[in-house]
């Protein structure tokens, strides 16, 4: 859902004729207000978590950052990010591929398909992995006699991680290969190269941006997945917490501070993906 | 389907497609009818009893009412953003553009956090609202802000595009004949856009019912008045009730599929109408 919509849209500006705008009072007013809007709604909740984390000053600051339990909540939400993104990755780029390159009966049905994770409730994302791994589940009891636990470890987040993050580069790369066409590929194709050097010689160069920002993003929401690691995670602290975890987990102790201390982590981490997109859009508009 | 019948000469079909739908069967397609398959467990008297008992009920219905007026309240500003976005010249217009995705990038559990701490008594707003017997944090006001915070990137990326792509000859001949601003506006700008406005807001919509990390701050969770389905999920699963659990995700399920329906064919629709243009 969120890939339908794609860095790469026009972007050039088009001057307007002076009977087609408005006058300039309600212009300044439109702009004043949404400015306050995105003020009010997107900018506060920002710098409050900059305030709120140094407000016991940084000393404090850099404590919580430091203390073993964020320590080993960052390390492993770096662990699960390492083996989601890729996966995701090899993923989206195949099924942009089928989808972009090749006329099939279904292409509207698998689409959709993609787009499911983003329909369902991080929670219930969760809850299918409980239903299937979890000790009541199908897989349980054989999973617990080989000794094997998914469910309150690693490989649980993961799934979960993996689940949420299953559309981003797919859909970032969806409409862009769509847009490329399949002319070059077929001119390579014509004059004898093989299935991937394809791929790596022409259709990787000509995405290498829109790929770069869908592995980004779908990084950005890896680390900082939240409802359905909640569901399976167990919360061990220093052992199945992951960054966000611990952010809920310090706040409802009432360690304001620490706590909003690692949400700013987790902010910069926002901020960077986005500056990442605005140099990809920069990159893509240049050529 | 022109092609069809010609092979494409590009390799890579069965493999991409193969791969493709063995990883979304088996991360996303059978898990989730694993939800449907313990659902089938319960007899249809305990299910109904599960999903229509009065705590439920009002969950659901918060979930809902919340979702549709933070739908409503963004599809209302993310035209009016988009809008600005597109059409006007400000200074700052690039960083204010970039700044639209923040809720996308940003953990809702921050979100969460931050906009608790700004809604609640002692907060920025919160204080400035309480002489007035204004509480925004821990009622269903509070949870409506954590949604529109989480929805507002929807409606603005959707309908953002095909602002930027309406032709302004139409506008054009609206004005010469001699159609005030507001009418061309309502007459010929709005229908243009309204399928991408409705998307974006069925986007926000279908989100809105899910979110759990940025309300269940704000929310105070209190059962029968702002405890949300996704909650009381969580809730069941912590006592161990997975039969209850599941009841109540697989009618969030069954809405959230037909949601995603109506979406993909307003989507289907754009683009012909994009394609007929060209």
């Amino acid at each position: 859902m969120a890939g339908a919509i794609t860095v790469f849209g026009s972007k050039e500006e088009i001057k307007r004729p002076k009977h087609n705008t408005e006058h300039p009072v309600v212009q300044g007013l439109l702009i004043g207000a949404a400015l306050l809007f995105i003020g009010l709604v997107i900018v506060l909740p920002l710098v409050t978590v900059f305030a709120e984390a140094f407000k016991k000053g940084a000393a404090v600051y850099f404590e919580a950052l430091s203390e073993p339990d964020a320590l080993s909540a960052l390390k492993l939400t770096l662990i699960v990010a390492v083996i989601a993104v890729p996966l995701n990755t090899i993923f989206g780029v195949a099924a942009a591929w089928v989808i972009s390159k090749f006329k099939f009966r279904g292409k509207n049905l698998l689409i959709t398909l993609i787009d499911l994770p983003f329909a369902v409730s991080p929670v219930i994302a969760g809850l299918i992995y409980m239903l299937m791994f979890g000790a009541q589940g199908f897989l349980g009891p054989w999973l617990d006699e080989q000794g094997i636990q998914i469910m309150f470890a690693i490989p649980g987040i993961v799934l979960a991680t993996v689940f949420v993050t299953v559309p981003f580069v797919a859909r970032e790369l969806i409409p862009l290969m769509q847009a490329q066409g399949v002319q070059e590929e077929e001119a390579a194709a014509s004059l004898g190269a093989k299935g991937w050097s394809i791929f790596w010689r022409v259709t990787l160069p000509n995405i290498k941006w829109g790929l770069l920002y869908g592995v980004i993003l779908s990084n950005a929401r890896a680390m900082g997945e939240f409802g359905a690691v909640s569901v399976v995670s167990g919360h061990i602290r220093g052992q199945t917490n992951t960054l966000p975890l611990h952010v809920e987990i310090l706040y409802n102790e009432y360690q304001f501070s620490a706590s909003f201390a690692v949400a700013s982590l987790l902010v910069m981490l926002a901020v960077l993906t986005l500056i990442v997109k605005a140099i990809v859009e920069w990159k893509s508009s240049a050529h | 389907m022109k092609g069809s019948k010609k092979r494409s000469v590009l390799p890579g079909f069965r493999l991409s497609l193969g791969f493709t739908l063995f990883y979304l069967s088996l991360l996303v397609l059978i898990p989730l009818a694993g939800i449907f398959i313990k659902s089938f467990e319960l007899s249809w008297a305990e299910f109904w009893s599960a999903v229509t008992n009065p705590r439920v009920l009002a969950s659901y219905r918060i979930s809902f009412s919340t979702a549709l007026w933070a739908g409503l309240i963004n599809a209302v500003f993310g035209l009016l953003i988009a809008w600005v976005l597109v059409r006007y010249r400000f200074p700052g217009k690039k960083i204010i553009d970039s700044l639209i995705d923040i809720p996308f990038a940003l953990p809702t559990a921050v979100a969460g956090i931050a906009l608790t701490t700004i809604y609640s008594k002692t907060g920025w707003i919160g204080s400035l609202l309480e002489p007035l017997g204004i509480k925004i944090a821990y009622t269903q006001a509070g949870i409506t802000i954590a949604l529109i915070f989480i929805g507002l990137p929807f409606v603005v990326r959707t309908v953002q595009p095909v602002l930027q792509d309406l032709e302004s000859e139409t506008e054009d001949a609206a004005a010469t004949l001699g159609s005030y601003r507001f009418r061309t506006f309502r007459k010929v700008i709005l229908p243009g856009i309204m399928p991408a406005l409705l998307t974006g807001f069925a986007l926000a919509f279908a989100r809105g019912i899910g979110e759990y990390g940025s309300v269940v701050f704000i929310s105070g969770n209190m059962p029968m008045r702002t405890e949300i389905a996704p909650l009381l999920i969580m809730t069941k699963l912590e006592q161990y009730d997975y039969a209850g659990a599941t009841a109540i995700a697989a009618v969030m399920l069954i809405v959230s599929f037909i949601l995603l329906l109506v979406i993909n064919l307003l989507q289907w629709r754009m683009q012909r109408r994009a394609e007929a243009n060209v």
